[in-house]
């Protein structure tokens, strides 16, 4: 019948149309770590992690000290915008009736699309200025408040797709509301949770804007957390925008680096968390 | 007013109508709201200890709600609230300085669709009551405890050889046996079921209502059920609601043989719902 063949070809097309976006979707990312790879795998050695960067015009050095540095400014952003946004999340998502809520989500959207860089400055004002310096704390500040918003609205939807089932079977056993959030709701939306995590952590390990000036940089080992720290994206800005061959190749490898380094934390953290049974995610 | 002159007749039509036995929950005058909507409207029940006692009627009748209001569940909806007096072993469970906590710790409750807890295992589901409650048991206690529960809901022989193995890979039958191992597991006086075989097959309705038998000489049972069948082959007492009232209550022989009322008979025998 003709209809039956029109209906196959438009399924046909609408399949291989798919297809295309997908292919679409998927080649930035494909080009991108071809990219990196191919422009920063030749500068990629021991030293490489293991050596401080050396002035322009001596060969080799490494940027063991921007690798450090994100570490502490991603765990430095971690230990406080996890446990506040991932609190204001179940508050959302367990409380969201209360009148407050609304205006909590609407303060959340905003803030998600605060430029970056505004919230540089606001971590400038509040912690650079009366300390009268740069720190790996205002860095961390800085990034924390970038991850909050995130966390909280990540965290908020996956307590939202824990069935009211399990919330109704615990407390019909005698459990109280805070042990049935705490062991049940947030147990098995845990999976779902740690991927909100782990993007709000992408999301910010590649923040340079915000860390021009409160980590600010640094070509040296830091000196404690009250000064400045190196970070592997502004190294790669400062070496990106020079005029040397050499710190390019160097910029190149920081990024392939940078990316290594969030995909490989990734993935360790989803599998040491990973849970014996099936969660949300 | 109306209302208290219904209350009085039920009052006399009850003690004509309830069997001598103790009385385990008594409802008095119980109304029920979803918001502006009410749900229940001055419903009186005793319901006896140690017996089946069945609720029937067509959906939306409130009893759902009426048997959430038993072990205060119904207040946890949002916009949801409740007047009247539930008395268990004759203290008003909605009384001042009463703890809803407690109040389900006595009341267990069994769901429509099997919810037992993905994230744990057979065994850990039918501890969690215990352990979540804060409960302090030696490891031997909770397997005595959890092998108590699972041969009591007839589950054990099946699920014996994998405790290990998470709550939800099991069949939807075993796994509401499991749910009714785990409200048993904390021991509670009277154990409520709201539509627990809806989602069954008639095998694992018969096995689930044949535990019904067994479980009612030792608990207080109160079952909903969209099936008159059902609840003429498992209760002691049948509740007929309509409308958010309660229309009859008596034994069930009774109420399915010569029902009192017209919408009672209507419904029965199926002219309607």
């Amino acid at each position: 019948m003709p209809t039956t063949r029109r209906r196959r070809a438009v399924d046909r097309i609408a399949r291989a149309l798919t297809l295309v976006f997908t292919a679409a979707v998927l080649a930035p990312l494909v080009l991108i770590i071809g990219y990196l790879l191919a422009k920063g795998v030749t500068s990629i050695n021991i030293d490489f992690f293991t050596q401080l960067p050396k002035p322009v015009g001596e060969p080799g050095g490494g940027m063991a000290n921007a690798i450090v540095g994100t570490l502490v400014l991603i765990a430095l952003a971690c230990s406080l915008g996890l446990p506040i946004g991932i609190g204001a999340g179940v508050f959302l998502a367990e409380y969201g009736h209360s009148r407050l809520a609304p205006a909590v989500r609407f303060c959340a959207d905003v803030l998600n699309g605060v430029p970056s860089i505004v919230i540089g400055i606001f971590a400038y004002t509040l912690m650079v200025l009366p300390w009268k310096s740069f720190s790996a704390y205002a860095g961390g500040f800085a990034l924390a408040i970038i991850m909050l918003p995130v966390v909280a609205r990540t965290t908020e939807e996956m307590l939202r797709l824990v069935p009211a089932s399990l919330r109704e079977a615990s407390l019909a056993l005698g459990v109280p509301a805070w042990r049935t959030t705490l062991r049940v709701i947030i147990r098995t939306a845990r999976g779902g949770i740690i991927t909100g995590a782990m993007l709000a952590i992408a999301r910010v390990a590649g923040e340079t804007a915000p860390l021009l000036f409160t980590a600010f940089g640094n070509q040296y080992w830091h000196h404690g957390l009250g000064g400045p720290i190196s970070s592997l994206p502004v190294q790669i800005y400062t070496y990106a925008i020079s005029p040397f061959d050499d710190w390019h190749r160097q910029a190149w490898a920081g990024a392939l680096v940078l990316l290594t380094l969030i995909a490989t934390t990734s993935l360790t953290v989803r599998i040491l968390t990973r849970g014996r049974f099936r969660t949300v995610r | 007013m109306v209302a208290s002159e219904r209350y009085d007749e039920r009052a006399t039509q009850g003690a004509m109508t309830i069997a001598p036995g103790p009385t385990k929950l008594e409802v008095r005058r119980l109304d029920a709201w979803f918001g502006a909507t009410q749900a229940l409207h001055g419903v009186d029940l005793a319901i006896a200890e140690h017996a089946a006692t069945a609720i029937i009627g067509p959906s939306g009748c409130g009893k759902s709600t009426l048997i959430r209001c038993l072990n205060r569940m119904h207040e946890i909806v949002p916009g949801a609230r409740v007047s009247g007096e539930v008395l268990l072993d004759g203290d008003d469970i909605y009384g001042a300085g009463i703890d809803p906590v407690d109040v389900r710790a006595r009341v267990g409750m069994v769901f429509q669709r099997p919810n037992p807890f993905p994230t744990m295992s057979i065994y850990d589901n039918v501890a969690a009551g215990l352990v979540l409650t804060g409960g302090r048991l030696s490891r031997a206690d909770l397997d005595a405890i959890v092998e108590r529960s699972l041969r009591q809901s007839a589950l054990w022989d099946e699920v014996k050889d994998q405790l290990d193995a998470s709550g939800v890979s099991i069949s939807g039958g075993q796994q509401q046996r499991l749910c009714i191992a785990r409200a048993l597991a904390v021991e509670p006086e009277v154990l409520l079921m709201d539509e627990p075989c809806s989602a069954l097959d008639p095998i694992a309705t018969a096995k689930i209502e044949s535990l019904i038998h067994e479980l009612k000489t030792r608990y207080t049972i109160v079952v909903v059920t969209h099936s008159m069948q059902q609840a003429a082959r498992v209760s002691d007492y049948t509740v007929f609601m309509y409308l958010g009232e309660l229309i009859e209550f008596g034994p069930t022989e009774q109420l399915f043989t010569t029902p009192q009322k017209k919408e009672t008979e209507d419904y029965i025998t199926g002219r309607f719902g």
